[in-house]
């Protein structure tokens, strides 16, 4: 599909770099061409649940991204809404037995309707303390999960099923499971996509750049914050449902702050306010995280020297440096 | 409605004990070039963040078409056709000139809350966001980033940008701030062209850009209206040369660096 795009579409252009499908630049539509290919391939030469955890991170680094790259607003409380999705996600198929696409879908509800409320408090400040007011509702949020009886407390909810997809397609096997978590993620990433390049992400991004200047032509800025933050909350928690059917378990470590300050590490490690950046970043961490699992708690040092050596030496993250020594957008 | 589109009564804002404007009484008229000027630290700026309702009053009335707007929020005083622009030039840098026009002829639409569709929808914006660039002179520029202008052409967009709202009243702080003498002299040309048909108010430090462009000037020291009048009686006021020459020394200065 991207490569028929690519020659059909005309060069009738309205910005720098004329679009070629979907709104993708010319190069983004090749990332995106390679990233659909390397999707369909490596299921079959990597492990599937590695790949998969990849996808729910990216997706939950992506929504992240939304805010913070193409909004501005720094959340240090994304954990929060990731692992609601994830928890409700998995006690709707355990207790329930409601089937994973409404499994994942009720996440993204719940992550939504968790966003709305607290983005309604949090978007009143700004800066450090957005950050602060964000992080302080996903701690209520942690100590809520902790208490909750739904929850399991310490233990979490395990065993959750994967279930069977449209009641047709038995998602057990790990390379079923595969296709879904790669159609969500598809799904998710071009939706954002989407709303970065739509008339409301035009008012986003002129929120991110200016935000008294996009008041004094009209805007009314704190409502599109606040959607802009329950769109991303909402996406957070589809990542999150997604996740809890693909290990069968959620737990307090996805509501925990350090899940929210993973998202941030990922997000800038691949490039804040770049598309393809918190799939990078993601795809970076967790393989770290697995193939370094060995060293143990070594792991986190050497996350954290890499997040000073990114902050010091590549502050556009690796999707946002190769896309500056290329002079694109990606 | 009548003649005056714009009045403030009794108008003051107080900082913590200090008070940066004091009782303020401003009738702009319809249709003019109204200047407002002062020494640094005269509240100019205060007093135009209190008229785009950018902070709140601490007394006083703001009446804006005959209508009581003091309590108003700032995009909805935007909204009734009384935008200002920044003292810092105020585009969207990471977007292009292009968008930047279109963000403010976008505001027709009303609210721009659809996210589930493409931007190519704003296409249709695109012609008459040219004509506005061409009017300013940015025509060539209107792909480039905003952030990547020359300071005199980002005041140029920011001005294309605000007429884009088709505003019947416009606040412009310190258009010429920070500029070389020709961008002064295009910026000057620019204001009147689009004064055409709307109320201007403007905040100035350049006395040669007032003479040459302000029906009436109104003069503020330490908050307070010190007088008002066309630029010659203004000008001759003992008070005003006190104020500017007296306390101020740096007004010359500022001038020669403008």
């Amino acid at each position: 599909m991207a490569e028929g795009g690519i020659i059909a579409s005309g060069a009738i252009r309205s910005d720098t770099q004329g679009t070629v499908l979907w709104g993708f630049t010319r190069p983004q539509a090749l990332a995106f061409g390679l990233l659909l290919a390397f999707m369909l391939v490596s299921p079959f030469f990597l492990y599937p649940v590695f790949l998969m955890k990849v996808l729910c991170f990216a997706l939950f680094a992506s929504a992240f991204n939304l805010l913070i790259g193409y909004v501005g607003l720094l959340s240090f409380g994304h954990a929060a809404y990731f692992g609601m999705g994830a928890y409700v996600s998995g006690y709707a198929a355990k207790a329930w037995g409601v089937p994973p696409e409404f499994c994942i879908i009720l996440g993204g509800l719940v992550g939504a309707a968790l966003g709305l409320p607290f983005g309604w408090l949090a978007i009143r400040r700004a800066g450090i303390y957005f950050a602060m007011i964000t992080l302080a509702l996903a701690q209520m949020v942690y100590f809520f999960c902790l208490q909750a009886p739904f929850t399991g407390g310490e233990d979490g909810i395990q065993a959750i099923p994967r279930g069977v997809l449209f009641g047709v397609f038995d998602l057990s096997a790990d390379i079923a499971m595969y296709w879904l978590v790669a159609a969500v993620f598809l799904a998710g990433f071009l939706l954002i996509h989407r709303i970065v390049h739509s008339p409301f992400g035009q008012v986003m991004k002129a929120i991110r750049d200016n935000e008294p200047r996009a008041t004094s032509l009209g805007y009314r800025t704190d409502d599109y914050k606040l959607m802009a933050f329950v769109l991303s909350a909402g996406l957070a928690g589809v990542a999150g449902g997604t996740k809890a059917l693909v290990f069968n378990i959620a737990t307090l470590t996805d509501v925990h702050w350090s899940m929210s300050g993973e998202v941030v590490l990922m997000s800038l490690v691949g490039g804040l306010g770049t598309i393809f950046g918190p799939l990078a970043g993601a795809a970076v961490i967790i393989t770290m995280q697995n193939y370094l699992a060995e060293y143990g708690s070594w792991v986190t040092v050497i996350q954290g020297i890499i997040f000073v050596a990114c902050v010091l030496a590549f502050r556009r993250g690796v999707v946002g440096e190769i896309a500056k020594a290329l002079k694109v957008k990606l | 409605m009548g003649d005056t589109i714009l009045e403030t009564d009794g108008l003051t804002k107080e900082f913590r004990g200090f008070v940066a404007v004091s009782d303020v009484a401003l009738r702009v008229k319809r249709g003019s070039i109204h200047g407002l000027i002062g020494p640094n630290g005269a509240g100019k700026t205060t007093c135009f963040n209190l008229l785009t309702k950018f902070l709140q009053p601490s007394r006083g009335t703001i009446r804006y078409e005959g209508r009581d707007i003091t309590r108003m929020k700032p995009a909805e005083v935007a909204r009734l056709g009384l935008v200002r622009s920044f003292q810092i030039s105020a585009v969207f840098p990471h977007l292009t000139v292009l968008e930047n026009v279109r963000l403010a002829l976008q505001r027709e639409r009303g609210g721009s809350f659809d996210f589930w569709r493409s931007e190519k929808l704003l296409r249709r914006y695109d012609d008459r966001a040219m004509a506005l660039l061409e009017d300013v002179g940015l025509t060539g520029y209107a792909s480039h980033a905003a952030g990547e202008l020359p300071y005199g052409r980002k005041r140029a967009l920011e001005i294309a940008t605000t007429i884009a709202l088709d505003p019947k009243m416009m606040l412009l702080d310190e258009p010429t701030a920070g500029m070389t003498h020709e961008d002064v002299s295009r910026i000057v040309a620019l204001v009147r062209r689009v004064a055409k048909g709307r109320t201007v108010l403007l905040v100035e430090h350049n006395l040669t850009v007032v003479s040459g462009l302000c029906d009436t000037i109104t003069v503020l020291t330490r908050g307070r209206v010190l007088t008002e009048g066309d630029y010659a009686s203004v000008s001759r006021n003992p008070d005003v040369q006190a104020a500017y020459l007296g306390t101020d020394p740096g007004i010359s200065g500022h001038v020669a660096h403008a």
